[in-house]
């Protein structure tokens, strides 16, 4: 995993709440085997016209959105299903950021997991941020993950929370597998001491 | 005496690899790991990349349902998929299971079936276990007093590499329901109203606990119906305290305890429910008496009301953003604010998932199509969760009552809950669904679903219409 220290880029605002994964990415797209290509997928129904064209209203079609790196959201983004395809798709589109008055659980611990970054603001913050966009769709932000800072258009900046031990993995660039299985000691410590409930293997 | 205690947190404790610090999470062990067809390719790729084995294949089991097709058996007895790109999901699953040593439930198999119905149908599911897997209805098991939670894929790799997630310690909240449902009301309508009340993002950061009379007297097929829409109020996990009938539905099954294993496990399993003064981080509330049943008009779960009640109108809404999401939601439904939905038109019936697809819910849809037909022009699909639940259904000829009144009894898989496989409602079409998600297009592209319970479900199917089940019974 790349490390994250400085993201700044264009951002781009999808101002709905709730947006859920299959939004995001819809199932018939999650045949997939691996993580390519999963960018065809994302938003797909509201990207395209029901004839296969884009759909210009859409706010990542519009020629302002071109080369965005942030996306801006409405609150509990990414409820829904488990599948990390979502942010997956996200990343594979351009995606190094999202920004959001909340996350649902399963999809902001996916993101950290790959280094998409889910920033949480305060919803009024966010409410500037969606009349700022309205003057500006080129806006641009940075986002300090050591500083746990988001840079807003006017200068002004706001602090963002984060799990010290994702900050960790997501500076360093390193992934929580590694962290897990230098633990082996412990979990065999662990089996060896606990009754074992279930056996699938009969 | 020892600090009294949650039933999540007396899971949470007995499952610590390692304690969480302030710089790093809980090492969580896993005792359960389901896995499917669809999250877990990447995760299989990951360990052969690193060149890991799967750490515990005895605590893991895969089952084909997602991309699985429910078209009836050929003459050959085989269940023919066609789309290219499930047989390629499909086969990866079988290839992975078997070079890491895996027990899976094939298509076909006579235990194969919604990852979230086979579980507990198995007795794989019991009191006071840590289950994971890669889909977020796992919180399903959370009914037997497990702590159970989907989790993505990366973390698919995590459990299959080590047996152990981290976790940070979520939030407990209490949810308690008192009173006694009324006639034609279910577990389906309490949970559609529950999170009707506290939205879809209410349960964020917390575990669920379901208490009080309503829960108690609820069967266990019900709490599951319960706990599997946790998520869909944000929660990531939802539990109820086990009890006698926990352990009835348990005793027997095939990867139950048996004999003196089986009454030393009970006496375990008593000692979870939450302790007297236990504290909670947070409460909710519902009373059961008061409820009707329940069905949804909007694109999310908590767009939901009363089957008698108007459609909501966009200036009864308290603030700006709740009305431009009405607007949205209303504008893809189709649906006239301030209109009833009884006696709506509806095109397609889906009566399955891993909410509602369990033998229980079977029968109690069957008992409106006893004696009476599907009505002109409604497609009705009946996909049983397991081929467990499909041949026990067979086997008191539920499915002739289906078929006779001209509905289609299907194979067991997820169905037309995702749009995914090749059930699907078509674009612009009404469907009331007892599946858990009437998000844009779940079912399919721009289906239209409302969500509601297998009585509420079969009362369209008959009438056509959205239909008060409660006029229906006799
Ligand atoms: S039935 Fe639906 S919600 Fe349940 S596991 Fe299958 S796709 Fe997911």
């Amino acid at each position: 995993m790349e490390p994250i220290s400085i993201i700044t880029g264009k951002a781009v605002v999808l101002p709905v709440e709730n947006i859920d994964t299959d939004q995001i990415i819809p199932a018939r797209f999650l045949k997939v085997t691996d993580k390519s290509g999963l960018a065809a997928g994302l938003f797909e129904a509201w990207r395209y016209l029901p004839d296969g064209t884009p759909n210009p209203d859409f706010p990542l079609n519009r020629p302002a959105a071109a080369g965005a790196t942030i996306l801006i959201s409405g609150r509990n983004f990414g409820c829904g299903s488990s599948r990390e395809h979502a942010p997956w798709a996200l990343q594979d589109y351009g995606f190094r950021a999202v920004i959001a008055p909340s996350f649902a659980d399963i999809f902001r611990s996916n993101a950290l997991k790959i280094g998409l970054l889910p920033v949480t603001i305060e919803q009024t913050i966010y409410d500037e941020l969606v009349a700022m966009y309205a003057n500006d769709p080129q806006m641009a932000l940075t986002i300090d993950l050591a500083a746990q800072t988001v840079t807003l258009p006017d200068g002004r900046q706001v602090s963002f929370p984060i799990d010290a031990f994702s900050k960790y993995c997501l500076l360093h660039g390193v992934d929580q597998l590694g962290f897990l299985l230098n633990q082996a000691e412990a979990i065999a410590a662990y089996e060896a001491s606990h009754p074992q409930p279930v056996k699938t293997t009969g | 005496m020892s600090k009294p205690r949650t039933l999540f947190e007396k899971v949470w404790e007995a499952h610590l690899v390692r304690p969480e610090t302030p710089e790093t999470p809980a090492v969580l062990y896993i005792d359960l790991h389901l896995i499917h067809e669809v999250t877990s390719p990447q995760a299989f790729t990951e360990l052969r990349q690193r060149g890991l084995r799967v750490r515990r294949p005895d605590k893991t089991l895969g089952t084909m349902d997602h991309s699985t097709p429910t078209t009836p058996r050929n003459h050959l007895g085989i269940i023919p998929v066609i789309d290219p790109l499930a047989i390629s999901q499909l086969e990866q699953l079988r290839k992975n299971c078997a070079e890491f040593g895996i027990p899976l439930f094939e298509l076909g198999d006579e235990n194969q079936g919604i990852v979230h119905v086979i579980g507990p149908e198995q007795g794989l599911t019991q009191p006071g276990m840590t289950i994971v897997c890669g889909d977020s209805h796992t919180s399903t098991h959370g009914a037997f007093g497990a702590l159970a939670f989907g989790i993505g894929t990366s973390e698919v790799g995590h459990v299959l590499a080590t047996q152990c997630l981290l976790q940070r310690k979520p939030k407990t909240c209490a949810v308690r329901i008192e009173g006694r449902l009324g006639p034609g009301v279910t577990a389906k309508d309490i949970i559609l109203a529950l999170i009707a009340k506290y939205g879809v993002g209410g349960g964020t950061g917390y575990v669920f606990e379901y208490m009080g009379e309503a829960i108690r007297a609820l069967s266990m097929e019900e709490r599951m119906t319960i706990c599997n829409m946790s998520i869909e109020g944000g929660a990531r996990a939802g539990m109820v305290a086990p009890d006698d009938t926990t352990f009835e539905y348990i005793a027997g099954r095939p990867f139950a305890p048996k004999g003196a294993a089986f009454e030393a496990a009970v006496a375990r399993w008593r000692t979870l429910p939450t302790d007297e003064g236990a504290v909670f981080d947070h409460e909710l509330t519902l009373s059961a008496s008061e409820l009707k049943p329940m069905i949804t008009y909007g694109t999310n779960p908590g767009m939901g009301i009363p089957i008698d009640a108007p459609v909501p109108r966009p200036e009864d809404m308290p603030d700006a953003r709740s009305r431009a999401a009405l607007d949205k939601a209303l504008a893809y439904m189709g649906l006239e604010p301030g209109k009833p939905l009884l006696g709506h038109p509806v095109d397609v019936v889906f009566i399955g998932s891993c909410t509602n697809s369990r033998l229980s819910d079977l029968r109690q849809a069957a008992q409106f199509f006893r004696g009476r037909k599907v009505a002109p022009g409604v497609r009705v699909m009946v996909v049983p969760g397991s081929q467990q639940v499909k041949r026990a259904a067979e086997a008191e000829g539920l499915d002739r009552i289906f078929k006779e009144a001209g509905a289609e009894w299907r194979e067991a898989g997820c169905s037309a809950c995702l749009g995914m496989n090749d059930d699907k409602v078509p674009p612009g079409k009404y469907a009331v669904s007892t599946s858990n998600r009437n998000f844009e297009g779940r079912q399919g592209p721009g289906a239209r679903t409302m969500l509601a319970s297998p009585l509420t479900a079969a009362a369209a199917a008959v009438t056509g219409v959205v239909t008060d089940p409660r006029t229906l019974l006799n």
